[in-house]
């Protein structure tokens, strides 16, 4: 076959993609787990939150995250009387190794523990320049750190400050809602720690899932509304001084 | 290191993400989108009193456009896998769209109309050069030396058209750089509709002001005699975009002032204290009303030649340090105050590390390497030695 120069042009950009689709190789499996079956979140039930670290630590260790930087921490509010625009907000270490008391100056304490919402609607994912961050089939917001390019743009866009670089491998990091173990049937390293059932791990899509019956009984709310982004971390019991 | 903190920040907020680097970004590719418009200006709205600078415009966009990925790829945390962006971009990225945008600003526009607009040249150093210059010079001629007087009639209509398109599409290119940032809504700070457009406005001001600097530095240089005339128009242009520029930031503010929703009392505090300088100091007072006034007033009265060149000298240096300003305080300022409306970090600059200020004034300063290349190999100067002073130039294509 002759190849002219204009034929080359066309050939040499479709071999380089195919060479990367080659390369990209093919992802773990988990012969028993359907994604279309599933559609992840969680829920978070701020009074029987202790603010005991526990979840930060164990998620630290399960995940490798680096010092200084939090894929999950806990923030300690104290509001006083009516200034509910104006909380006073704590979180050393991302609350870690839990909390000093707190002086008993009036106004009400209590810890609010946050990680990635897992939007549907992801501003993350939206302004990823080469789709590194994706929504998976059941929910789950990712990263691809073998593709992700370190651009920071989805650490701007995110409205929760769930994600950060990790000086180790310059990518964008953020929780995977412990996306190894619950492909397993487990569920996240945190909930699994938490002592009081604070956290758990919901399935939307399981009809017997207990989130439902929570859901339908409580008053439950998601942070920040007004972004719009379709988050599935919801809080029972959340203040309006969170944010 | 221990970055200073002030109330609370989210714990994953206190690094800032977006270097110098990221400042020098939106500030050379306006001096891009500027200069282009001040070269158009002549080509297309026939403002005959700027021709002077045409050329040297074009090569002054030329040069900023080639530094202008820089930064942005000197920050990137895999820089080895920035290609990415064209081979598999996500086509809802407003930074993946804009790497198109840029290579067609830089294919389809730009080097097209420099080499049309110097083809006839090319063609006769090509001929007349001798040693590695000649060897430069034919591969520029893309291989055609036809310069029949029908093929360069054929070029000037070519590149009136490119320019007629390349309006829009400098246009698209800064606005764009202005929509990467005003179409992030978790960032109050940046997240506005108005922000494509002012950024446009203030990529005309600053250049519009690098070029007119760059003449004037350029023919005192070579010691020729500054063209009034042109001088005098490109201030006015300047005056005119500049108002405005700042008319649409005081919009903008005005708005914000006004609305004051959730996150005004936490950025209000931000521009009194940690801005304050840089915003309220340098950008709004030296850098932005100043000039208009310095502009202004050549308007109004009446100045001999010397004391004009040295105001416009003056507008100009502050109008770079304002735009310079206005866009650190966009991008560094929009990064020190938390998501969470209830603290503020600090920006600790490194010096001399890939994204410190060492590599800051190097990628700033090789623009004007590339400028002086350009220079040398296609010589942007009218052909008259000493430009009458409220002379006509000479009509285009003849020079």
């Amino acid at each position: 076959m002759d190849i002219t120069r204009r034929r080359l042009l066309v050939l040499l950009p479709a071999a380089a993609v195919a060479w990367k689709y080659v390369l990209a190789g093919t992802p773990e499996a988990s012969p028993n787990y359907q994604m279309t079956e599933h559609w992840w979140g969680m829920l978070i039930d701020i009074p029987k939150c202790i603010g005991c670290g526990s979840c930060a630590r164990a998620c630290a260790e399960e995940n490798d995250v680096p010092e200084g930087y939090y894929r999950t921490w806990i923030e300690r509010y104290h509001v006083e009387d009516w200034k509910i625009e104006r909380p006073e907000v704590e979180s050393p270490d991302g609350g870690k190794q839990g909390f000093p008391p707190h002086a008993d100056d009036g106004g009400k304490n209590f810890f609010v523990p946050k990680l990635c919402n897992h939007c549907a609607e992801s501003p993350c994912t939206q302004v990823c320049p080469v789709g590194a961050t994706f929504v998976t089939p059941d929910g789950v917001v990712l990263v691809d750190k073998s593709y992700c390019l370190g651009c920071r743009y989805c650490v701007q866009a995110c409205p929760y400050g769930c994600r950060f670089i990790n000086p180790k491998t310059n990518t964008a990091e953020k929780c995977s809602l412990c996306y190894h173990r619950i492909t397993k049937g487990l569920t996240t390293a945190c909930c699994e720690v938490c002592p009081t059932g604070a956290r758990q791990l919901a399935d939307l899509k399981n009809p017997k899932d207990p989130i439902h019956e929570f859901l339908k009984t409580h008053t439950v709310q998601v942070l920040k509304p007004h972004m719009a982004t379709g988050a599935k971390v919801f809080y029972n019991g959340m203040d309006g001084s969170v944010r | 290191m221990q970055i200073p903190v002030e109330g609370f920040m989210y714990p994953n907020e206190v690094e800032l993400q977006w270097s110098i680097l990221i400042v020098l970004y939106p500030f050379i590719t306006g001096l891009v989108a500027g200069a282009f418009i001040l070269a158009s200006l002549e080509r297309v709205f026939r403002v005959q009193a700027v021709k002077p600078t045409y050329r040297l415009a074009l090569l002054t966009a030329l040069a900023f456009l080639l530094v202008a990925p820089l930064p942005l790829q000197l920050h990137l945390g895999h820089p080895e896998r920035s290609l990415e962006m064209y081979l598999t971009p996500h086509r809802s990225s407003a930074m993946a769209m804009f790497g198109f945008v840029y290579l067609w600003y830089l294919m389809g526009v730009l080097l097209l109309e420099i080499w049309l607009d110097y083809r006839r040249e090319i063609v006769e150093f090509s001929q007349t050069a001798s040693g590695w210059k000649r060897r430069i010079y034919r591969v520029l001629t893309l291989g055609s030396s036809n310069v029949s007087a029908r093929s360069l009639r054929i070029d000037e209509r070519l590149g009136y058209f490119i320019t007629l398109v390349g309006i829009p599409s400098a246009f698209l290119l800064h606005g764009y750089v202005g929509f990467i940032f005003g179409s992030i809504k978790a960032n109050p700070w940046w997240s506005s509709p108005l922000m494509p457009i002012v950024f446009v406005f203030s990529a005309m001001v600053s250049g519009i002001s690098a070029v007119m600097l760059l003449y004037m530095l350029s023919t005192r240089l070579r010691g020729q005699q500054i063209d009034m005339r042109c001088l005098d128009t490109i201030a006015r242009y300047l005056l005119y975009t500049f108002i405005i520029d700042f008319s649409l930031e005081m919009l903008d503010l005005l708005q914000r002032i006004y609305e004051a929703d959730e996150s005004f009392r936490s950025l209000d505090f931000m521009v009194h204290t940690r801005l304050w300088t840089s915003q309220v100091i340098i950008q709004i007072l030296l850098g932005t009303v100043t000039p208009i006034v310095l502009l202004g007033v050549t308007q109004v009265l009446k100045f001999p030649d010397i004391a004009r060149k040295r105001i416009y000298g003056l507008a100009g240096y502050l109008t770079m340090i304002g735009i310079f300003a206005m866009r650190w305080n966009v991008v560094i300022g929009g990064q020190l105050f938390s998501k969470s409306f209830l603290g503020y970090t600090t920006y600790k600059m490194a010096f001399a590390t890939r994204e410190g200020l060492l590599t800051a004034i190097a990628l700033l300063i090789l623009p004007f390497i590339i400028l002086w290349v350009l220079v040398k190999l296609l010589p942007p100067w009218p052909e008259s030695a000493s430009l009458p002073s409220s002379g006509a130039a000479p009509a285009h294509g003849t020079s």
